[in-house]
């Protein structure tokens, strides 16, 4: 991770129908918070105008209908959203974590590379499974690929270089590790990532509104399930009866 | 029953299903995609009487030949891919009306400046599934289009029911017609991460000539040219939101115009965005086509983009003259779909006491209707 400074908000022009709101230059909690405090203000301003929210590690990137509103008008209706959330999130009391909880079998067919990460930690295969999953992950933010989502808050200690010569073929739902990253692949692809585990939940679903099972700025909590268990939840996946769980807690 | 649809009897190499993409979703990292020259679509929807957003064939260089189904009339837009009908060359900006039977094919460009990218819009738009929104392919995410992917051989691509009929011989007035290839002037907004480059590297930058590189896709138009580098020579930004247009300047300091496929968040900083009035013709840039950059504030550009919309929205096109017109393309058939129960249309040319008539491009019609087929 790459703490960078705090800044000051600053807007900066994205072209002519888009305004990026900056609030660091590096990946940290607090910025990433008032990322996500600023797109639940301007979600709940209900701006007719916008068109697009994009938040990432340490920015919001708003575009809007250049027929309904202006640079000087959006930046304006900016301004003012980032002085009050800037307030609210300042204000902890109120701050809920939402965790969503992905079941994931790890190890053996489900993980191939799970035996690695253990040699290159020095412990065993049931120790990385019980650092893995004992950690709840910042989603950041969603991007490179649909419902790819940039997690935070990996242990050092199961951090393992990426494989020599990635694979042709990562399935989906496979969990990895690279370097101090972890993540989920969301469809298959080719990937590089030391796979240690797969989740039979679909993290992108064109068909489900909204198509992603957990939000960004949100969390996701990985819990170990049986082969047995995984089969029966990837059923309920395909009848579309299956629920990501949600929790919530106070920070 | 037939089906009203094109039959693709060659693909070529990329040819795909585009609207006007689908904005809303990139917080879940999915692309906009849609059209890379939106432009050409929006005009080519327009002169077949659809919607602006209905969706249309993107025919990327050639290699692609279409059978009709059924009748249709039809217009191709954007670059020059040599079209003909049954061996006939057409002319692009121009309806057309097809057969059961007749064969289209767009098999390469023109030339060097005729562009990359034609469209072939029909009347009543390609009717494929609607996928969060949109019917545009995005490949890689495997969305929209034909489940997911490109049409091959012989998938029949749906056309939509025809609401607003138009005549063979309907032309885009000369004076909307872009001018693709050659030397491209495009105008540049500068941000957000301009500040990231000093003023030589920003003079290079407004002050050369680069050309576009054979490496270009439609994520990405690749240029080669002097080097921008950035300040303190480092090229990697914690990840922010991008947008088509934008220009990215990635390690080896040579910039990358995104396109409709762009990702929704890249970690190079942008030097600017390209007035969306001008991206159609980097969109449209051929490898070896030269580009140069112009600053414009986004106020400017604002005022551009509203009034190419103005534009569209007041468009009239040229019509054919009666006096020109086939008689056959006097009296024109349809099978339309209204609130799911079918009709077959009659129009013919001229007024009737007593019957429906209908103005139609500004012709009178007489119109009869039949229920059913």
């Amino acid at each position: 991770m790459t703490a960078g400074t705090h800044l000051e908000p600053r807007i900066l022009i994205c072209g002519e129908d888009a305004l990026v709101v900056e609030f660091g230059n590096g990946i940290d909690p607090v910025t990433n918070d008032r990322v996500y405090a600023l797109a639940a203000a301007v979600e709940v301003a209900k701006n007719k105008s916008v068109i697009e929210l994009i938040p990432t590690y340490r920015s919001l990137l708003v575009q809007y209908d250049l027929e309904l509103s202006s640079v000087a008008d959006m930046t304006e209706f900016l301004n003012d959203l980032v002085a009050s959330s800037m307030v609210s999130t300042e204000d902890h009391d109120n701050t809920r974590r939402q965790i969503y909880e992905l079941p994931v079998a790890y190890g053996g067919e489900h993980g191939e590379d799970l035996d690695d990460v253990a040699d290159h930690a020095g412990i065993t295969t049931d120790e990385v499974i019980a650092i893995h999953s004992g950690t709840d992950y910042r989603v950041y933010m969603l991007g490179f690929a649909p419902g790819f989502p940039y997690l935070g808050g990996m242990d050092e200690r199961i951090a393992t270089p990426r494989i020599a010569s990635p694979r042709i073929r990562v399935p989906a739902g496979s969990v990895g590790i690279a370097e101090t990253q972890t993540g989920v692949y969301p469809m298959a692809s080719p990937g590089g990532w030391r796979l240690i585990g797969n989740t039979p939940v679909s993290l992108f679903d064109p068909n489900v509104h909204p198509p992603v099972p957990f939000l960004p700025g949100s969390f996701i909590r990985f819990m170990p399930v049986s082969s047995e268990d995984t089969k029966r939840i990837a059923n309920q996946v395909a009848k579309g009866t299956y629920r990501v769980q949600m929790t919530e807690q106070a920070e | 029953m037939t089906v009203d649809a094109l039959r693709v009897v060659s693909p070529g190499p990329l040819s795909t299903i585009q609207d006007l993409g689908r904005p809303g979703y990139q917080r879940f990292g999915v692309s906009v995609s849609g059209a890379a020259d939106r432009y050409a679509l929006r005009l080519g929807n327009l002169l077949v009487g659809n919607d602006q957003r209905d969706a249309a064939i993107e025919v990327t260089i050639g290699g692609a030949e279409f059978e009709f189904t059924s009748r249709a009339i039809f217009a191709i837009t954007g670059a020059d891919l040599t079209p003909t009908l049954n061996g006939t060359p057409l002319a692009l900006w121009e309806t057309f009306g097809a057969d059961v039977g007749d064969r289209l094919s767009l098999m390469s460009p023109a030339g060097p400046d005729s562009g990359l990218r034609a469209y072939v819009n029909v009347s009543g738009g390609f009717d494929t599934p609607v996928v969060l929104g949109s019917r545009s392919t995005h490949i890689g995410a495997r969305l929209g289009g034909i489940e997911g992917r490109a049409p091959k051989i012989d998938d029949e691509i749906l056309i939509g029911p025809v609401t607003n009929p138009v005549l063979p011989g309907r032309r885009v007035p000369p004076k909307l017609l872009p001018q693709y290839g050659g030397d491209i002037l495009v105008r540049v907004i500068p941000g957000p991460q301009d500040d990231l480059f000093d003023s030589d590297a920003t003079a290079t930058f407004y002050n050369s000539t680069y050309t576009v590189s054979d490496k270009s896709d439609r994520m990405g138009c690749r240029l080669e040219g002097p080097e921008v580098p950035t300040i303190d020579g480092a090229h990697d930004i914690v990840s922010d939101g991008v947008l088509s247009g934008a220009i990215q300047i990635p390690g080896n300091a040579l910039p990358i115009i995104l396109l409709a496929d762009s990702q929704t968040t890249g970690g190079y900083p942008k030097i600017g965005v390209i007035a969306s009035v001008d991206l159609a013709l980097v969109a449209q840039a051929s490898p070896g086509t030269t580009v140069r950059f112009e600053r414009i504030s986004a106020e400017d550009a604002s005022a551009l983009a509203r009034g190419r919309m103005a534009t569209l929205r007041n468009i009239s096109f040229d019509e054919p003259a009666s006096g020109t017109v086939h008689s056959e393309e006097l009296r024109r058939e349809y099978d339309m779909r209204v609130n799911g129960s079918k009709y077959h249309v009659e129009i013919t040319a001229g007024v009737d006491e007593g019957q429906t008539s209908a103005m139609v491009n500004g012709i009178e019609y007489v119109v009869h209707v039949h229920p059913g087929e």
